[in-house]
């Protein structure tokens, strides 16, 4: 009772300003590949990229670290963006028919924890744009822009649209130029006859400004025709009369001809010659992949170069029947002809080249294409067109991302170490350009320290990432492929078959890009990772019961890895494995590069997924969980110490595999596919604007939930034989006391989904107090790791266990292995009684050790309504005191906010809006790092950066030099738009709540509020390529509405499982 | 004057013979008996009386359940839920009829009893386990009723479904919907339903004293199984007319079922409300259901498990016990559940008993032999046992 009038007061203003200088929260910036991109632009006075999206997004980028971020204010696709060159504006156009202005200036300057931060450059909206309609002329896809082209000057921008007409709007103001307008039928009045015979052109396609004569603009039609316009003189210099359905022109360098790319797969070459009126027939007209029917050439670069033959660049033209499916782009110089051969569409492309007026040629330095799922640039300078490595927007998800661990304060050594691999396998790019795009200026200083980022991958191979600064680039790439038989192995040394292959081959394919989203095996997944910086011994385990240890070595080595089985079910009767099979090992010798060598597989049998894993160093054990036990290894002596069976006997979901196919699910599969359909009928008719007050939409979608049956809740109490109770959540190594009061030693925890803790004490030869003299001479090789249980604790709500971690006697949580050994961290108290903090999904708690009893609590559920689904310990520093920092528990819950607590006493701090609570995957992928720093995927390509540290923050700040000053001009309608500095994912209130706040209440969430298990939301949801997210996962959405209410809680508690938890 | 025999079954094996409990004046037995042995409630009354000397006294048999609760036995029926629920030790009190255990139960009289007597044996009121009632009767709108569902010891489903749906609330700008939580639907004999103070479109309005205005189904479901233990729920009926009205001091209702004797429903008066002081205050009504013992009755009911037999370090080698090195010498098995094992009691025995029967049969399996062999493992300090 005192305990709980404590909590409540909770307004101590000293208090307050304390938790003001340690805590903020804030999304940093955004890691890897932008999701569902749609345009593309660069300025090449200022070197800057900018790249759109379907959500409305535009993320400009220039060196590395240069990073700026918009969102429009609706979620509509960015159609195109065209930079204003040099002068830091952009304009950019939806999918919704307007365009919009965007400036880059100087944002104002914040107060995080008490000190003031100067602004960064930001990029901000200043103005939008419509086309009027056409009077007289209801239909609107008349005044559909179609193409949006800036002349050279930068003051006037040329509008194509649908109907065929040519507008044009002064800069930067935005402002309609009536008289300048080219209708389609000035154009027809010009044409000869027998081409006019009575048909509309068609849209405009394409409008290009001459290159020498400022003021003279090609038009292409659709149809075909392209007229040579001159603005000031309003009439057409040129016709040009193409039979052919346009797609693109392009001039060039000295105007003297221009080349329009067809719909049939073809390309013509036009002479541009004064005095000419008319001309009938192109110079030349190719269709590269004939004669057979061909695709269109969307988009055609023409580049002159010194060398000799101008450099050709297009993208599609593929014979229609044979590679209609592929995604290539063309580069052709003279003889050379290669084919890009990409795996995802192209978006849209462009050359980086020279500009200067007084060259002759454009002499292409690289080209840079903008894919559906990632960023592949060409260097043009280096014979035989290599790819060049990207510094920024990696694809995080060329193979889905399964699971990820963040690594703080890599010592030097092993960073240098995993450079030098990752440098290692690179070598066959022999590419010494340096990253073309290098505009603005990285203000950021020089992180602190290095941070890795670790991501599993479905295909069996870890990534390992630079993420200390804002742009996260790719340092080495681990396979554990190798260390099995697949279905798919191959000869190592094809490439030589490779390349003859090629020469024979039409059209000259070559697959470029690394996104390749169809595992060979999806076993091979990586469900865990755990490394020791200190020791350099890594962890992996993956989707059939498979634990890797591996080594890092700088050497090449050939050699077998050892196998150990460990048998999780223990004789266990009645149960059958219904899953899929264990992975073949490879027995004999592999070779292995540098890097980390595998040295010991532990296979789990049943070889369900690894669920969790822990490691340490000093006494050289692992331990690992699946769904039917743990199991602890000493790799050091290769013997299994313990396995121990966690199977409920009335558990029998436990027994099939993510793979399995039951008759069940068929059915469900059915019912599902139904709901969803049923459930695309209603989003639609939500999705109408009602600008009506929050209770009557509230209202109107109440009513609308009348109609069908309403979504039902059981409940009960969680009882002992829910199914999968038995699947271990987490494992914990620790030095503590569990024997007695004054002997500590070695001990391992293991909680699992049914709120089981057990924990073991371990006999670890030459660790432990008083033991190793004790053996005395006992020869200590002889001597094994053994394992003793110590205590079982079943909670007595049975909500599955989130995290247990040890806290020392001063309530702080134990160091690493090696850290306090090697003096990196302040030793442990072990004076004093120890604790055990355990995270369930419904309470936090704290137990005393070796008695285990209750000490503190907070029970976040029956306060809350929410469950937790992350937890970590983080080491907050203070951003007013330099020397004042604070252990917080930081934990994630369902509806995907956050909440800290202090510890061990576990009082609530503040709370956070983070994800939305929708994003199951976002939640699910979430990780903290040591210091206040987090990530989570916001589509499956990107990972968003936030801090939760007034201290600690990972953000772009950087400048650009501009030709006008840097500070917002005036707008023309005066509405300043929020300074959208970070987030194309619409930022929730980034507000924080004190314990005494209230939460807040809406009338208006029941709309977006969906239930997310609620089977009505699963057509929003896009799982497809989170590999983290199994069948099991989404069974919510798959089962019928009685299966659901039986299976909910088992399910919910699914949801939840995957990625590395951060406390060690 | 006060008299009672507390007696320990060992199925199916006899262990141990008695103590006597000077402080609580008590005798203490434990004997063992075959479990098909005995199949009628007389047989083993009378058993009872020659084990304990008492021919001719006439005597109240309870016996704590698998969560601790005192029920009686006095029918056939109730004898064998009684020692099916022994696994493997049953406790069973022998009180003189008559006398009454103070701090046990309170009030009570004779007469229910001796009315019955005649036809069926239903025990008094106080043999009965509450397993709901009505609360705050006066500090709640008349339209409102706060229940709490006592899921404790009832082997029967709380039973019932909540769904969302539209809530008419009487605002000064005119009647207005606002989204809300309802009763969906009651599962048959379910504990909701068996109370009869639930029903099917109840909005329920406050779960434990937290406000669900706001709150998604999903939020309010957690919240729900998060307390299901002990389930304090705020519903405006959608029946109104059952409503029940404040009386002075009796301003509480309870209800109650005897589980054991086959769900017959009694009704008795419960405990006195809580604090007078928060009347019309809603805030404080909730807050005092927060704080009070009655929220935190589920408090550490977490059953902790300990091996007596890990070896400290001091302790010499040779007197650890067998089964620790056994366990050494055979890592792979894992098992270790032939380790003899005490049950520490946390503050709720109700809760304790509970789990520790269950762990006890689920770790030992079969080998009720080491539990036997092993003095220690059978620690029963009077500070955990104090009924």
């Amino acid at each position: 009772m005192m305990k709980f009038r404590f909590r409540r007061q909770g307004t101590d203003p000293q208090r307050e300003k304390i938790k003001q200088e340690l805590f903020a929260f804030n999304k940093t910036v955004e890691h890897g590949f932008p999701h569902q991109p749609s345009a593309l632009a660069f300025d090449p006075r200022l070197q800057l990229m900018a790249i759109g999206t379907k959500s409305g997004a535009i993320k400009i980028y220039g060196a590395p670290g240069v990073e700026f971020t918009g969102l429009h204010k609706d979620i509509t696709a960015v159609t195109q963006i065209h930079f204003l060159p040099g002068q830091g504006r952009l304009l950019s156009l939806l999918d919704d028919n307007t365009i919009h202005l965007w400036e880059l200036v100087v944002g104002p300057p914040r107060e995080v924890g008490g000190t003031k931060k100067e602004g960064g450059v930001c990029l901000k909206q200043v103005d939008s744009y419509t086309l009027p309609g056409r009077p007289g002329i209801e239909s609107c896809s008349a005044t559909r822009v179609t193409v949006l082209f800036l002349l050279k000057s930068c003051d006037l921008l040329c509008i194509g649209t649908e109907g065929g007409g040519v507008y044009v709007v002064e800069l930067p103001r935005l402002v309609l130029k009536e008289n300048q307008t080219l209708l389609q039928d000035q154009v027809t009045q010009s044409l000869p006859d027998d081409y006019r015979c009575g048909k509309s052109l068609g849209p405009v396609e394409s409008l290009q400004e001459h290159p020498q004569q400022p003021g003279k603009i090609l038009i292409g039609y659709s149809r075909g025709l392209v007229v040579l316009w001159d603005l000031s003189a309003r009439h057409a210099d040129q016709l040009f009369l193409g039979k052919q359905q346009l797609e693109s022109l392009v001039w060039e360098r000295s105007g003297g001809l221009f080349v329009s790319s067809h719909n049939d797969g073809g390309y013509a070459v036009w002479p541009v010659t004064s005095g000419n009126t008319i001309t009938h027939q192109p110079v030349s007209s190719t269709i590269p992949y004939g004669p057979f029917p061909c695709k269109a050439i969307n988009k055609i670069l023409w580049r002159t170069s010194q060398t000799g033959s101008p450099v050709l660049l297009y993208s599609g033209g593929m014979p229609r029947a044979s590679y209609g499916d592929r995604h290539c782009l063309t580069i052709q110089q003279d003889k050379e002809h290669v084919t890009l051969d990409f795996t995802s569409r192209v978006i849209d492309f462009f050359t980086i080249h020279n500009l200067e007026p007084d060259k002759e040629f454009d002499d292409p330095l690289a080209l840079v294409v903008l894919l559906e799922e990632e960023l592949v640039v060409i260097d043009l300078q280096t014979p035989g067109w290599p790819t060049l490595p990207t510094p920024y927007l990696a694809p995080l998800h060329s193979s889905a991302i399964t699971c990820s661990c963040h690594i703080s304060s890599v010592p030097p050594k092993l960073w240098e170490r995993l450079i030098n691999a990752g440098r290692a396998q690179r070598t066959r790019q022999q590419t010494h350009m340096s990253w073309p795009i290098c505009g603005g200026k990285n203000l950021a200083p020089p992180p602190k320290q290095q941070e890795l980022l670790l991501t599993g991958h479905e295909d069996g191979t870890v990534r390992f990432w630079d993420a200390s600064g804002v742009a996260l680039t790719p340092l080495y790439k681990l396979g554990t492929a190798n260390c099995f038989h697949t279905d798919c192995d191959e000869p190592h040394d094809s490439s030589n078959d490779h390349d003859l292959q090629q020469e024979d081959e039409w059209p000259p394919f070559r697959k470029v890009g690394c996104f390749d989203p169809y595992s060979d095996d999806p076993r091979l997944g990586i469900q865990k990772i755990s490394l020791c910086k200190y020791s350099n011994k890594l962890v992996v385990a993956g989707t059939a019961g498979q634990v890797i240890v591996l080594a890092l070595n700088d050497e090449p080595s050939d050699h077998s890895v050892d196998v150990s089985v460990v048998d999780l079910l223990q004789d266990r009767e009645g149960f059958t494995w219904k899953g899929h099979d264990r992975l073949e090992p490879r027995l004999k010798p592999a070779p292995f590069p540098p890097g980390f060598q595998p040295q010991v597989l532990v296979q789990c049998m049943p070889p369900a997924s690894v669920t969790a894993v822990t490691l340490h160093t000093e006494w050289n054990v692992i331990a690992f969980g699946t769904s039917h036990g743990f199991g602890l290894f000493d790799y050091h002596r290769r013997n299994t110490v313990l396995a121990r069976c966690t199977l409920h006997p009335n558990d029998s979901l436990a027994m099939e595999g993510p793979l399995s196919r039951v008759k069940s699910l068929k059915k469900s599969l059915r019912q599902s596919f139904r709901r969803i359909r049923k459930s695309r009928v209603s989003g639609k008719k939500r999705a109408l604007p009602t600008p009506t007050s929050k209770v009557h939409e509230a209202n109107a979608a109440l009513a609308e939930q009348e109609e069908v049956a309403p979504v039902q809740r059981r409940i009960e109490p969680r009882s002992a034989d829910d199914s999968l109770s038995g699947v271990v959540r987490c494992l914990c190594f620790a030095d503590t006391f569990l024997r007695d009061g004054t002997h500590h030693g070695p001990t391992l925890w293991a909680g699992t989904n049914s709120g089981s803790v057990y924990a073991y004490a371990l006999e670890v030869p030459g660790v432990g107090s008083g033991r190793a003299f004790e053996r005395g001479g006992a020869s200590e090789s002889s001597a094994c790791v053994e394992a003793l249980l110590g205590k079982e604790i079943q909670l007595m709500h049975r909500a599955p266990v989130v995290s247990i971690s040890v806290l020392d006697g001063r309530g702080k949580p134990l160091p690493h292995p090696y850290e306090a050994s090697q003096d990196l961290a302040i030793a442990p108290d072990m004076t004093n009684a120890h604790s055990v903090l355990i995270a369930s999904e419904e309470q936090l708690k704290v137990f005393s050790l070796p008695k285990v009893s209750a000490k503190t609590k907070f029970k976040l559920t029956a306060h809350e309504g929410c469950r937790v689904r992350k937890v970590a310990l983080v080491l907050f520093s203070s951003a007013a005191q330099e020397d004042y920092s604070e252990h917080t528990l930081v934990c994630l819950t369902n509806l995907g906010d956050m909440h800290l607590f202090t510890i061990p006493g576990l009082r609530p701090q503040v709370r956070y809006d983070c994800i939305r609570k929708e994003d199951i995957s976002g939640i699910a992928s979430c990780l903290f790092t040591k210091n206040g720093q987090g990530f989570y995927l916001i589509s499956p390509s990107e990972y968003e950066r936030f801090s939760l540290s007034a201290k600690v923050l990972t953000e772009p700040l950087c400048s650009v030099q501009l030709d006008r000053p840097l500070h917002p001009t005036a707008t023309s309608d005066g509405t300043s738009m929020h300074p959208q500095a970070n987030g194309t994912h619409r930022k929730m209130a980034g507000r924080a709540e004190g314990q005494t706040e209230e939460p807040p209440c809406s009338l208006s969430s029941p709309i977006q509020e969906t239930p997310l298990d609620s089977p009505l939301s699963c057509a929003d949801l896009t799982l497809d390529t989170t590999g983290e997210l199994t069948v099991e996962d989404v069974r919510d959405f798959l089962t019928t509405v009685d299966e659901a209410e039986n299976n909910l809680r088992n399910m919910k508690e699914e949801e939840g499982r995957s990625t590395g938890i951060l406390i060690n | 004057s006060l008299f009672h025999h507390r007696t320990t079954f060992f199925l199916p094996l006899i262990i141990d013979f008695g103590m006597l409990d000077f402080a609580f004046e008590a005798e203490y037995r434990r004997f063992g008996l075959k479990k098909n042995g005995y199949v009628g409630f007389q047989e083993f009354y009378q058993l009872l009386q020659s084990i304990h000397h008492i021919h001719g006294v006439d005597v109240l048999l309870e016996y704590a359940d698998i969560h601790g609760d005192l029920l009686p036995i006095n029918n056939d029926e109730n004898f064998q839920k009684a020692f099916a629920s022994a696994n493997p030790v049953l406790r069973i009190i022998v009180t003189i009829k008559g006398l009454v255990l103070t701090g046990l139960r309170t009030g009570g009289s004779g007469s229910i009893h001796s009315k019955n007597k005649s036809s069926l044996m239903i025990g008094p009121p106080q043999n009965f386990r509450q397993i709901s009632s009505i609360i705050d009767v006066d500090i709640l709108p008349e339209s409102h009723r706060r229940v709490r569902l006592h899921k404790y010891g009832s082997n029967k489903p709380l039973g019932f479904y909540i769904r969302d749906g539209v809530s008419i609330r009487v605002t000064p700008q005119g009647v207005e919907k606002v989204p809300g939580v309802f009763i969906s639907r009651l599962v048959k004999s379910g504990l909701a339903e068996s109370t009869g103070l639930l029903a099917v479109n109840d909005e329920i309005l406050e779960v434990n004293g937290i406000d669900v205005a706001g709150k998604s189904l999903d939020q309010v479901t957690d919240m729900m199984v998060a307390n299901s233990h002990n389930l304090i729920v705020t519903v405006k009926p959608a029946n109104q007319r059952n409503n029940v009205v404040p009386r002075g001091s009796k301003n509480s209702m309870g209800h109650s079922g005897s589980v054991g004797s086959g769900g017959s429903i009694g009704s008795a008066l419960s405990h006195d409300s809580q604090s007078p002081a928060s009347h019309s205050n809603p805030i404080t009504a909730s807050s005092s259901i927060a704080e009070g013992d009655s929220y935190e009755e589920d408090d550490d009911g977490d059953v902790i498990l300990e091996n007596d037999c890990l070896p400290t370090y001091r302790s010499h080698p040779g007197t650890n016990s067998n089964s620790s090195t056994l366990n050494r010498d055979s890592p792979h098995q894992g098992q270790h559940s032939s380790i003899p094992q005490s049950v520490s009691m946390p503050n709720s025995l109700a809760a304790a008993l509970s789990h520790s029967s269950t762990m006890m049969s689920h770790h030992n399996g079969g080998s009720a032999h080491s539990v036997g062999s092993s003095q220690e493992s059978m620690k029963e300090d009077g500070n955990v046992i104090t009924l």
